[in-house]
């Protein structure tokens, strides 16, 4: 029943973008009706999710197909049920959003083509998560992939916009031709067979197998943006419609993960090496993340940085969850998978606030310069707040959902952590690297909220900033779901343990940790948060109603301007410089040779290392290169047959 | 293999060295046309018991390849007034040599391909390959587009032969597939010779060397 049901939901998503392109221009009707087509569209998919979580899903659905070795077998097991629960939450509060955030009656000739593609690439992300067969899990991945291609460059006149769609869709068909690979050694292991079923025990170690576990890394984590493999990630994040962002940092880069998951579920005995390397990467894409995102100047970019960071905390679960599975030890293994998927679940919701959020923040200021921002708290209130809850959250800090996850993985990297051997040693640095990270990203979104939301204003257009309903409700939905997940852990245990099963680990998370006493200890630490809250809220409420409001003591210089704050740049400047070795990052300073300084300029960014100063050189010597090989390019037809025939005969005399 | 198939692919090779050796534009087109007709008849010859959709094949591939390409092309020939091919790249007893050598090559080769019993030791195979053979030759050696247009059909017929020995195995849709191909890249080829004679006044393909970056 839940395969059918994620059918119905694939297709209602897909056509969801019919009406606004067959409709007049302009057309609201249209426009509302696409979106409620694509809302109705998720909530057949969380029923499917919900039946399959009850284990009342049924059986999976079998059509046979023209096509050789392709199979329509689709399945929805409880590892798909919990990446699929995501995707239809972010991509129906996603469309409500948009009919306020890219109207089109703002956006006549982008806003149809982009239901189009964001109905299309929901559809598509629906497939992959619950295909069961190779080929077609590879086509709908194809079309997963062009569908957001094609939603990056919605701004495509920009030539920022342009060149993170080139990057992107470079680095997408690279990964693709690695899944290839991987697909083709995946069914040689499993007899010729393109159905993604249990291999036999004795494979992992072979080369086939590590060649299998290597090629994920590279396809998979390519998708996903573990560092280094992240080059995509934070240009085209920024590139595209704030919806869209969320869609792509809450669900599309999380197929990356379940990927991953689903490939290396397929052998019952994991190699040690497997997890310590997805530990190790896990932890530098952790920790680099989270320092490139303190040099953003650029709020979708700091986000997207932070989504980096986070596939660091789920890759690392992962790790420990292919440790503890090499070691025979399934209480670790538990901790971590259950850890990594429940951080899946809750990044897509905090980080789909968050991207809203910013994108509330962007409608209203008209840019994405945290520099320009400030001083918003009071002006878009309900964004600030829930701009807060996700704030809270991604930092990892009690009471919210963040927590939760992170204290899984930290349960489950502390008990390796104490005992003996090498292994003790990888777990507690990933456990300080995940604490290392928590700060990190803590400092980080202290800069984002102190400069965009306090302060005073520092550009006349955040006085007219407001904020539509049609905005603010999915943002209301979302802290509401990071509260729930953080105050009900235990809530979330059966669909954890469905998916640990449908990773091949039969798990009992209540029983490996101790989620009711966790919720019970979160619900204290928020009562104490808002009886606290509210004190101070009162007696500031009766300051304010007294005093005069007065900027603040500037020294006694006479000439202060609201630009006179703490910027985003300042503020992390001294977390920069500890990573200085890391990031190098650039900085012009202004000159000031005579007594009376004159007017000054100061830039300071911080470029991607892998991409700007590896891979953006390389392919320039590489395309120069090539365009040696332009000699044989001659224009003459009879030429080009005759190479065709040279090929044919070599080919022929090696038969 | 029945008795039949024998001769015929045996004057299917003679009408490639036909193709080959003139340089008069009308008789190579002629030439062509010969052959597919005389292909069209193979699949009858080969196949004991006559199955209808054998029979569409060999009606489809006759009107096409007989009639329907080669008028276009003599269509063709009398909208741009030319009549012969001057200085091919390679000359025309040059361009015979290298299609007798080709051919024997073919020959040989074939023997030495791991075929199913009963098509070994006929000349199907060695057919084909001479015949695709050539038609690479003509398309490689001659300048106006017309002739290229000749190579592929000949190209054609070659694949035709090939595809004979699955005459059983392959789907009627795969060979519908291939001549509606084939029809298709021909009118592709009729509107860019259109195009380059607008726009050089000649159908000398040496002019899209004009065009590269």
């Amino acid at each position: 029943m839940s395969a059918l049901l994620v059918v119905i939901a694939a297709a209602l998503s897909a056509v969801s973008g019919l009406p606004p392109l067959l409709a007049r221009k302009h057309s609201r009707g249209a426009d509302l009706f696409s979106a409620a087509l694509l809302v109705t569209g998720s909530l057949v998919g969380l029923a499917a999710v919900g039946t399959a979580v009850a284990g009342v899903g049924g059986p999976p659905l079998r059509l046979e197909w023209h096509l050789p070795g392709a199979l329509l077998e689709i399945a929805v097991d409880g590892l798909s049920a919990l990446f699929l629960l995501p995707l239809f939450v972010i991509s129906g509060l996603g469309a409500v959003y948009a009919t306020s955030y890219w109207p089109p009656l703002r956006h006549p000739r982008t806003a149809p083509l982009l239901r189009l593609f964001y109905g299309v690439t929901t559809s598509a992300i629906a497939i992959v998560f619950v295909a069961r067969n190779s080929i077609l899990f590879l086509m709908a991945w194809e079309v997963m992939a062009l569908g957001a291609f094609l939603m990056v460059l919605t701004e495509g006149r920009r030539r920022d916009v342009r060149q993170a769609g080139w990057i992107y869709i470079t680095a997408t068909h690279t990964g693709t031709l690695a899944l290839f690979a991987l697909f083709a050694i995946v069914a040689s292991l499993n007899e010729g067979s393109f159905h993604l079923g249990l291999l036999r025990a004795g494979l992992a170690s072979s080369p086939a197998g590590m060649a299998v576990f290597w090629l994920a890394l590279f396809g998979f984590g390519l998708k996903a943006g573990i560092m280094p493999m992240h080059i995509w990630l934070p240009g085209a994040h920024a590139a595209t419609p704030s919806h869209v962002s969320a869609l792509m940092s809450g669900v599309l880069i999380k197929t990356g993960i379940y990927g991953l998951v689903r490939i290396l579920s397929l052998f019952p005995d994991p190699p040690l090496l497997w997890g310590g390397v997805l530990l190790a990467f896990g932890a530098v894409s952790g920790v680099l993340g989270v320092a490139y995102a303190l040099g953003q100047h650029d709020l979708k970019k700091l986000l997207a940085y932070h989504s980096i960071e986070n596939i660091g905390i789920i890759t690392m679960g992962l790790g420990l969850w292919l440790g503890g599975r090499s070691l025979g030890e399934p209480v670790w293994a538990v901790l971590g998978l259950a850890g990594g998927l429940l951080h899946v679940v809750n990044h897509a919701f905090f980080k789909a606030l968050l991207f809203l959020g910013a994108g509330s923040v962007i409608h209203a200021t008209g840019t994405r310069e945290m520099d320009r921002m400030g001083g918003l708290l009071g002006r878009l209130p309900r964004t600030s707040s829930t701009f807060l809850v996700g704030a809270v959250a991604i930092c990892g800090l009690p009471p919210l959902n963040g927590f939760v996850s992170e204290f899984l993985i930290y349960l489950g990297l502390l008990r390796p952590a104490t005992s003996p051997g090498p292994v003790a040693i990888g777990a507690a640095g990933a456990a300080a690297a995940l604490a290392l990270i928590g700060g990190l990203a803590l400092s980080c979104f202290v800069k984002a909220f102190g400069t965009v939301f306090l302060g005073t204003p520092r550009d006349p257009a955040t006085f007219r900033a407001h904020e539509a309903s049609a905005m603010t409700l999915p943002l209301l939905i979302l802290s509401g779901l990071c509260v729930f997940v953080g105050l009900f852990p235990f809530a979330t245990a059966p669909l954890l343990n469905r998916a640990c099963l449908g990773a091949g680990l039969p798990a009992d998370v209540s029983r490996a940790a101790p989620l009711a006493t966790l919720s019970l200890v979160q619900i204290a630490i928020a009562a104490v948060l808002l009886g606290v809250s509210w004190l101070l809220a009162r007696r500031l409420r009766d300051d304010v109603a007294r005093r005069q409001p007065l900027p603040t003591w500037d020294c006694g210089y006479a000439a202060g301007t609201s630009r006179m704050q703490y910027t985003s740049s300042s503020f992390a400047s001294w977390s920069v410089d500890l990573f200085r070795w890391a990031l190098s990052p650039r900085e012009e300073k202004p000159r000031f040779p005579h007594p009376f300084p004159a007017k000054g300029h100061y830039e300071s960014h911080v470029p991607d290392a892998v991409l700007d100063r590896i891979l953006v050189p390389a392919f320039r010597r590489g395309g120069w290169l090539l365009s040696r090989a332009r000699v044989i390019q001659r224009g003459q037809m009879q030429l080009y047959l005759l190479y065709v025939v040279i090929i044919l005969l070599v080919l022929l005399w090696r038969v | 293999m029945t008795l039949f198939a024998d001769p015929v692919l045996v004057l299917v090779m003679l009408v490639n060295f036909v193709v080959l050796g003139t340089s008069r534009m009308r008789a190579t087109i002629r030439a062509s046309a010969a052959q597919g007709a005389i292909l069209a008849v193979l699949p009858l010859l080969v196949q004991q018991e006559v199955r209808w959709h054998i029979l569409v094949m060999a009606a489809g591939a006759a009107t096409l390849k007989g009639l329907v390409i080669p008028g276009l092309l003599q269509k063709a020939m009398r909208d741009v007034q030319i009549r012969h091919e001057v200085e091919p790249y390679v000359g025309f007893l040059a361009s015979l040599f290298i299609g007798a050598g080709g051919s024997g090559m073919a020959i040989l080769f074939s023997s030495k391909l791991p075929l199913a019993p009963e098509h070994a030791g006929g000349l199907l195979v060695p057919a084909a390959l001479s015949t695709v053979f050539t038609g690479f030759l003509i398309l490689v050696t001659r300048r106006k587009a017309i002739s290229q247009v000749v190579g592929y059909l000949v190209l054609e017929n070659g694949i035709f032969i090939f595809g004979l020995l699955l005459i059983d195995a392959m789907p009627f849709m795969v060979e519908i597939g291939v001549l509606l191909d084939l029809f298709v890249g021909i009118f592709v080829m009729g509107i860019i010779m259109n195009r380059i004679r607008e726009e050089f006044a000649s159908l000398d393909t040496e002019h899209l060397a004009e065009l590269r970056d």
